[in-house]
């Protein structure tokens, strides 16, 4: 569990954990947009989708009363009683004891992101620190980054201790460790940056593909990629990490694509919201529209489900 | 404290069975099960097809028609007219009259056009063409859909471009064609070879007589209406259809300047044999046994990927299947336990199930064939794996199979099986992996797995093979040439070097 | 009294060696008057099989070594002809030839080697290519030798002939078993001995004498001949054609009824490099 990489060479690292051809894996994804999911199963997919979402908002301009109002959408997402709540909210540290008033008691967590999201670029003790204020102001869960400059120097070791650091500050809050995988770049990082994190974090703990606040945040690329390093790490240790795709995925159809690929590389013990998680603001909506479409067989206008996550 | 991931998960294991913790394991079970997604655009079948012959449909004078059927569900499709040596002769007479008066005097720009409005009368009748093949031929819509009936368009587009261009096929030569073509073809891809056959005897200035396989004559026939529908000259192709007979008298027919084949290596020699001493020109593409070769620094989980679209990529029905897979033995068991692991989430059933990865196969005695070798497989010592999935109760289908602990000596390992059947064998180093890979009959492809860019170049190098794909595997092109060595065949088709095949040089 | 000359024992040149026949049979070779001018050797199907393997054995070896080397052991074998022409012309006359057409074969048969030794390091970019397929991936056409190639040469224009089917096959890197004309053996016979002196490799070219009637089948059937080419009349074409059947062998079959112009320039061609080239094409992803 407390195996350290010693401060090394990226290829000595992968070949380790073994590397990862791009095309190869950019071909795999594309055969899961292929699956066709009708019926029941796409009920099943939809409502699931919808637990699994870590309802987002992460704007300068967010108050109180936005996350309230956000607090209310992740509890009754939508009139029909019937569709569960999503499994979290996310919101900045500020915000935590304010989203905490309204879903603490509730199957809804409140995950805030800390270590001065989305850069980083802070004092390890201003990270901490800010890990532990959201964690006494009631955070179930905190969403970490990575040092990403650390990772890309090679200081691997850096990159360990940090993240090994705020596992201790969690205490007793899961951690959601953030690769922000469009800085890695390459699949080969993000395998690499998966296993550095994942050698440090404890069984239900998550990594995360991005901040969202980048150009690129989740693809079924870098999905994929991170879903592989799971199960290889799960097979040779017995521990199970989650996952979570954050940014860029805003609808409904692109949600199932990502379930089907767990479906086919982690299996069905992944397929739960404590294994599996969407970063997503305006995702519930376009599920919530497909469930409605689903149930009455009529497509939706735009002003019954809102496109915008501005208005929850 | 440096530790190495490899002694960290050896620490990890004996510490797991110490606590008496079971092995970790995916569960791959039904908490998801997707509904039945049906492809339901109409394939617009005829309940039967005539011959096409001079531009037209005609019944055989025989009068004599034979089914053909869904493999997956053993049901009739259509009747298929039986052609008999008259029409056989009439298809090459009107060819021949083709090629003289109309094909060959035609400018290249202008058959150019032709070729080009073929391949967009296909892409627009795409769906249903997909369905038809599906239907007719038992593998999964998504690759009649998604590759078959895409790529088919895709030869007729590139080799129209070249009808104008013949000057640039052969350095300091003029090209001509060389007449009338005859050309028999499998079961396998049944519109995408005709497709790979056609499209360059036409744009060359050929014309052509073909003869799909006899389970699968439906897109040919269809195919033929686009070619009414694009108005082709009468006689420019012409398609014969029924078993080895007529195909022997279309190859043995006088006219035909050159026989072009695709199927078995037996087949293939009993055509050479036939045109011994004739000046018939030929080209072979036959059989495979292809080796995939993983190296122990491949991007394993991306090679598993290869292996899977290897050998169970048209349930196998592929002469370039990777049916040996060789693999370094330090991630031997690795790479087993994945792939093992990835077929158990491969979806066999109903070929129109948008969701089906390996659909039925193709007919009652190819299935028979792979029973047969499998059972052989068992009997020689080779371990079995097969994937439990659920098979349909009717029609022709076959699991996934793995035989591991295989050697050379094996049938398994020498003989083409022409299914979803995969032989392991291990090697140490690379020469030893080159030998066994060459060890073979065979030449048509091969594939490696390797992180280290000179050794791809150094095993494409030393690999008898005329096709190697590298880091991926079963990947086709119109503009990629593609033909074996040793007994899998001459003539390439496919590119430049694939024109070549349908010209004299003047 | 004055000196008798003593005379050449004719061998045939084999994996590098100059050989009798396995079966120690001979057959007489009578100059244009008719006399006896020398045995030459009657090499049979057994011979056919040791230089088949010579020439397997120094395949690989042969097809590794770089463009520009070949290219000047090509060369360097018209030198060696070039030097050693009036021999060469000597020889064809033994079959009739006028001296002007002796010396006019010669001539030709090194400026073949010369246009030959000239394309190692070129035909390649002409025959092979980049395919742009449409999907990331780097996609390239290669030649390769197709490995040991049976030559059956005529017996019009025995040395030129002979120097125009060989000449190609070995400018890619193949390696030759060659059944020289069997009425006119003796350029054969001499050629042998400049392939010796050319720094071309023993059993890149092998050199067989004997009758077409016993070694044609062999050449058809041995599995291992990867390709042939000859100059052959009907009844060998078929029975080359059936026999290469058994093996899937290339061939390329040369009407011996319709008369080659070996002269020409058209008798020497790219094309005929290609013809005993394999096309491999190689597939590899371009990602990271």
């Amino acid at each position: 569990m407390s195996v350290r990489y010693p401060t090394s060479s990226l290829q000595a690292l992968l070949s380790q954990i073994g590397p990862v051809d791009q095309v190869g894996i950019d071909e795999r994804v594309a055969k899961y947009g292929t699956r066709s999911i009708k019926k029941a199963a796409k009920l099943w997919g939809l409502r699931t989708a919808v637990t699994m979402v870590d309802l987002t908002t992460l704007e300068g301009k967010d108050t109180p009363g936005k996350v309230a109002s956000l607090c209310q959408k992740a509890l009754r997402p939508a009139d029909d009683a019937s569709i569960p709540p999503t499994a979290a909210v996310c919101v900045y540290p500020s915000m935590v004891r304010h989203a905490k008033k309204h879903v603490g008691g509730t199957s809804v967590k409140v995950a805030s992101v800390a270590t001065a999201f989305p850069s980083g670029q802070a004092p390890l003790s201003t990270r901490l620190a800010e890990v532990r204020a959201a964690v006494a102001d009631g955070a179930d869960e905190i969403d970490m980054v990575i040092n990403r400059g650390a990772f890309l120097a090679g200081e691997f070791a850096e990159v360990q201790d940090e993240i090994a650091a705020v596992v201790e500050a969690c205490g007793r809050a899961t951690l959601k460790v953030i690769l922000e995988v469009s800085e890695l770049e390459s699949y080969d990082n993000i395998r690499a940056a998966s296993f550095l994190a994942m050698q440090v974090i404890r069984p239900g703990d998550f990594i995360k593909t991005s901040t969202g606040k980048t150009s690129l945040n989740a693809t079924l690329g870098n999905n994929q990629v991170m879903l592989e390093a799971i199960r290889d790490h799960y097979l040779a240790t017995g521990v199970a990490i989650g996952m979570k795709p954050a940014g860029g995925i805003r609808t409904a159809k692109q949600a199932l694509t990502f379930l089907i690929a767990v479906k086919e590389t982690l299996g069905d013990a992944w397929l739960n919201n404590t294994r599996y998680r969407f970063g997503a603001s305006s995702l519930l909506n376009d599920l919530l529209r497909q469930l409605e479409k689903e149930r009455t067989g009529a497509y939706q206008a735009p002003y019954s489900f809102s496109e915008s996550a501005e208005s929850y | 404290m440096p530790t190495s991931s490899a002694a960290a998960k050896k620490a990890s294991r004996p510490a797991a069975r110490a606590t008496g913790r079971p092995a970790p394991e995916l569960i791959f079970g039904d908490l998801w099960e997707f509904d039945p997604a049906p492809e339901t655009a109409d394939p617009k079948l005829k309940p039967r097809y005539d011959l096409f012959i001079n531009g037209k449909f005609v019944a055989p004078k025989s009068g004599k028609y034979f089914d053909s059927i869904n493999p997956a569900t053993e049901r009739k499709l259509a009747e298929i007219a039986l052609a008999g040596p008259a029409e056989v002769d009439a298809a090459c007479k009107a060819a021949k009259t083709a090629f003289e008066k109309v094909w060959g005097p035609m400018p290249g720009r202008e058959r150019a056009k032709y070729l080009f409005r073929i391949a967009r009368l296909l892409q627009d009748r795409a769906r249903e063409f997909a369905v038809a093949e599906t239907l007719d031929g038992g593998k999964p819509i998504k690759e009649s859909r998604d590759f078959d009936v895409p790529m088919a368009a895709a030869h007729f587009f590139y080799h129209a471009g070249w009808a104008d261009k013949l000057d640039y096929v052969a350095p300091g030569r003029r090209v001509a064609p060389l007449g009338v073509v005859a050309q028999v073809i499998p079961w396998n891809f049944p519109l995408l070879m005709l497709a790979w056959k056609i499209a360059p005897a036409l744009a060359m200035g050929n014309t052509v007589v073909l003869k799909p396989a006899e389970t699968t004559s439906i897109t040919c026939l269809k195919l033929a209406e686009i070619l009414q529908d694009a108005d082709l000259p009468p006689g420019v192709v012409n398609f014969v259809t029924g078993a080895g007979e007529v195909g022997a008298a279309l190859v043995n027919h006088p006219i035909p300047a050159k026989v072009a084949f695709t199927g078995s290596t037996e087949v293939g020699k009993v055509i050479m044999r036939a045109l011994a001493g004739s000046d018939k020109k030929m080209t072979m593409e036959l059989g495979g046994k292809a080796a995939n070769i993983i190296f122990d620094d491949a991007p394993l989980d991306q090679a598993v990927e290869g292996i899977v679209n290897g050998i169970f990529f048209n349930q196998g029905h592929v002469c370039c299947a990777g049916s040996r897979l060789l693999v370094q033995e330090s991630v031997a068991d690795r790479v087993l336990a994945k792939l093992k692991t990835r077929i158990r989430t491969l979806r066999v059933g109903d070929p129109l199930d948008k969701n089906t990865d390996i659909g039925a196969i193709n007919s009652r005695e190819q299935l028979d064939k792979i029973t047969t070798l499998v059972a052989a497989g068992v009997k020689e010592g080779a371990e079995l794996f097969q994937s439990s999935c659920k098979l349909p109760a009717k029609g022709f289908y076959f699991r996934p199979t793995v035989f591991s602990g295989v050697s050379m000596s094996h049938r398994i390992a020498r003989e083409e099986i022409f299914g979803p059947v995969l032989s392991i064998l291990t090697f140490r180093t690379l020469e030893e992996a080159v030998e066994k890979a060459n060890n073979t009959c065979y030449g048509l492809s091969a594939g490696v797995w390797t992180d280290k860019g000179s050794r791809i170049l150094k095993m494409s190098t030393e690999l008898k093979a005329g096709v190697v794909w590298a880091n991926t595997y079963n990947k086709f092109d119109p503009v990629s040439p593609f033909g074996g060595y040793k007994e899998s065949g001459f003539g390439r088709e496919g590119g430049r070097q694939g024109l070549l095949d349908y010209c004299q040089l003047a | 009294m004055t000196r008798l000359p003593i005379t050449k024992t004719p061998k045939v040149y084999v994996g590098g060696a100059f050989i009798r026949s396995e079966s120690a049979r001979v057959y007489p070779l009578h100059d244009a008057s008719g006399a006896f001018y020398a045995n030459i050797p009657q090499c049979t199907r057994k011979d056919l099989r040791n230089a088949v393997e010579a020439a397997a054995k120094a395949g690989p070896g042969w097809a590794r070594r770089t463009a520009y080397n070949r290219g000047q052991i090509l060369y360097r074998l018209g030198e060696m002809l070039e030097a050693r022409a009036s021999e060469l012309a000597a020889a064809l006359q033994l079959g009739g030839a006028t001296p002007a057409a002796a010396a006019r074969e010669v001539a030709a048969a090194v400026d073949r080697l010369v246009y030959y030794a000239g394309w190692t390091d070129k035909y390649e970019s002409l025959l092979g290519s980049v395919n742009p397929v449409a999907a990331p991936y780097f996609n390239f056409t290669v030649t390769e030798p197709m490995g040991v190639v049976g030559i059956i040469a005529p017996d019009e224009c025995p040395l030129l002939a002979l120097i125009t089917l060989i000449a190609p096959a070995i400018t890619s890197g193949n390696t030759v078993v060659a059944l020289a004309s069997s009425k006119q053996p003796y350029p054969a016979i001499l050629l042998g001995e400049m392939l010796a002196t050319s720094d071309l490799p023993g059993g890149v070219v092998n050199l067989l004498t004997g009758f077409r009637k016993e070694l044609v089948p062999t050449f058809a059937t041995h599995a291992h001949l990867r390709a042939l080419i000859a100059v052959a009349d009907p009844e060998e074409r078929k029975t080359l054609a059936l026999g290469a059947a058994d093996s899937v062998k290339r061939v390329r079959l040369i009407k011996a009824e319709v008369a080659t112009d070996w002269f020409a320039d058209a008798a020497q061609s790219l094309q005929a490099i290609r013809d005993t080239l394999e096309f491999k094409t190689t597939w590899h992803p371009v990602g990271t």
